[in-house]
């Protein structure tokens, strides 16, 4: 079953193309690389799945409803969550109220009170603990590790159960210790069936936790496939090394 | 969690202590310069903290909240006018009219205004209150022009005349403080802050940015429109330039720059010490507008040597002392400091 299907979307910018009909669809459950060169629309992909840029022609249906227009805290509500390619925290805010930000409340009341916060903050312990980053809770999102920014955003991103999230360079700028712990908690999230898809540089990571690699070149999709097949198609060997 | 209980208790009993003296004012000094002085500083505590509430919390500087200060004075006039309210008590309950319809004026300018971010969003603030000014001079019929507008003359003599003033300043100071204090430790207090921090990483997680701002902008030009209110009444006669003076925006937005933008106490603290000293200037050196020289110097001061402001300063300092008998590096100078921390979300 497909969770988001990206039909056709298209972005300008003046006269630049960045995103030139891209169509991709992502199964239930499934972690999704999509890769690409510099400048081949990945991140654009990105902000307009999550609603920080409006698309010019195209649409984005998650669940089978389109999503397309709406505002990215509105698709956070949906069940889309996303990282950004340098991990952004709140740096004035401990770590673990960078957890809390995210928890999801309905109402005028429950939004002035803080009554439920006592399970909420279990949950964001339990959860940066699972990262390995338990001990910093009290620190505030400034003074951490840019390592530990990256485990602490991921983290934060679940704290409202999203369905889907979207990691933008999770390998990026770390130690490839690090890397691997990061890939085993994207595998862990993914067994308790969160669906992913990333964009990432690191091909051995790629390759590696990818079912499916979709391979974006100027704005369209190039070619798709299981790793191995995306690893010998001549054409995404071009786009990367040039002719 | 012994210590956490007793550091809680401490704080109440100041809080109670420094609640009875306030009270306590005009029964301590009958002087009524003192009172005076006295009123304006539990004016700008209020305004200090009401601003905090936009500016403070989410990071979004208006320098336009005069305009709210000097419509809720102007709507305040005009409602006893019209109603044919007679001076003496009964004016002050209708001071939560003149905030429900500054809360009006700011939806309005709200929602023009939070379309912008950063210096933008400071411009079209001052704007804002420029148009507001131009409008109270210029809807003569309405406001008078610049003839100004007279409010009812309460009937109490000379010595007590500022004391019901000054007990009406305090509760909406302290109306204030107990909504900030409020907004701080809630949900959506967590969520202006974390606008402040990251306004796109917030909306990234869920916050709907658009609708906080909003609502803290709302709160906090009600807020100062009903202090504005109980100001114009004490003055019993307003003319633009002079109620919806730029100088009041400025004052009150220094005051919590130099206590601590977005704590809770950094405006009260930054108006105790501002506002008596700029009346003190201006009853020994005469009109002069010599405060303006006193406010330049503080705000360089605080640029140079306390850009946090006081309280945060002063937090991470005992901090430090305090963290210099302990064993191994300190990670306390990194923690959140009373800036930050909600008290409902310390870690455990």
């Amino acid at each position: 079953m497909s969770l988001l299907e990206v039909d056709a979307l298209s972005k300008h910018f003046g006269g630049v193309t960045a995103v030139d009909g891209c169509s991709l669809s992502l199964r239930l459950g499934s972690i999704t690389g999509l890769i690409g060169p510099n400048g081949s629309g990945k991140t654009t992909v990105f902000n307009l799945i999550t609603g920080f840029i409006v698309k010019d022609a195209g649409d984005v249906r998650f669940k089978g409803q389109s999503i397309a227009g709406l505002g990215p805290n509105r698709i956070y509500g949906l069940g889309i969550g996303r990282t950004f390619q340098l991990a952004r925290i709140f740096p004035r805010l401990t770590a673990l109220e960078n957890m809390l930000v995210p928890v999801r409340r309905t109402g005028v009341r429950a939004l002035f009170s803080r009554g439920q916060w006592h399970d909420e903050k279990a949950r964001a312990m339990d959860m940066l603990a699972a990262m390995d980053i338990g001990h910093v809770a009290g620190l505030l999102g400034g003074s951490l590790s840019y390592g530990q920014r990256k485990l602490l955003e991921l983290a934060a991103v679940m704290m409202a159960r999203p369905q889907l999230v979207l990691l933008d360079e999770p390998a990026g700028g770390v130690n490839p210790a690090l890397v691997e712990r990061i890939g085993e908690h994207i595998l862990d999230l993914n067994r308790q069936g969160v669906t992913f898809l990333l964009v990432e540089h690191n091909m051995p990571f790629v390759m590696g936790l990818c079912q499916q690699i979709v391979v974006l070149h100027r704005g369209s999709v190039l070619a798709e496939g299981t790793p191995a097949d995306v690893r010998q198609n001549p054409a995404v060997l071009e786009a990367y090394l040039g002719s | 969690m012994r210590s956490t209980a007793r550091v809680r208790a401490v704080k109440w009993t100041a809080l109670l202590i420094a609640v009875v003296i306030a009270v306590l004012v005009p029964v301590i000094e009958t002087d009524p310069a003192t009172v005076n002085i006295a009123v304006f500083t539990a004016m700008y505590v209020g305004l200090a903290t009401a601003w905090n509430i936009m500016g403070g919390y989410t990071g979004y500087v208006s320098l336009g909240h005069a305009a709210f200060f000097g419509f809720g004075a102007y709507a305040f006039g005009l409602v006893l006018a019209h109603l044919g309210i007679q001076a003496g008590y009964e004016p002050f309950l209708f001071v939560p009219v003149a905030g429900a319809l500054t809360v009006l004026l700011a939806v309005v300018i709200g929602w023009i205004a939070l379309r912008t971010r950063a210096a933008t969003f400071v411009i079209v603030t001052i704007a804002m209150m420029f148009m507001i000014q131009l409008l109270a001079e210029n809807l003569v019929g309405l406001t008078g022009g610049g003839s100004g507008l007279s409010f009812p003359v309460p009937p109490w003599s000379g010595d007590f005349f500022d004391t019901p003033f000054y007990y009406a300043m305090l509760l909406m100071a302290l109306v204030s403080l107990a909504i900030s204090w409020w907004i701080r430790r809630s949900k959506f207090g967590l969520g202006l802050l974390a606008i402040r921090d990251d306004e796109d990483k917030a909306l990234a997680v869920g916050v709907p940015a658009h609708a906080y701002k909003m609502t803290a902008f709302v709160i906090s030009a009600g807020l100062v429109g009903m202090i504005g209110a109980v100001y114009g009444y004490y003055v019993t006669y307003i003319y633009p330039q002079y109620a919806i003076d730029p100088l009041v925006g400025i004052s009150l937005v220094l005051m919590v720059f130099l206590g601590g933008l977005g704590t809770l106490w950094g405006p009260v603290l930054g108006a105790v010490i501002l506002e008596p000293a700029q009346l003190w200037l201006a009853y020994n050196f005469g009109a002069s507008r010599l405060y303006l020289v006193f406010y330049a110097a503080v705000f360089l001061g605080v640029i140079l040597l306390l850009p946090r402001g006081i309280v945060p300063s002063v937090g991470d300092l005992l901090r430090r002392v305090t963290a210099r008998g302990a064993i191994g590096p300190s990670d306390t100078t990194s923690t959140s400091s009373d800036t930050h921390t909600m008290a409902g979300v310390q870690s455990p």
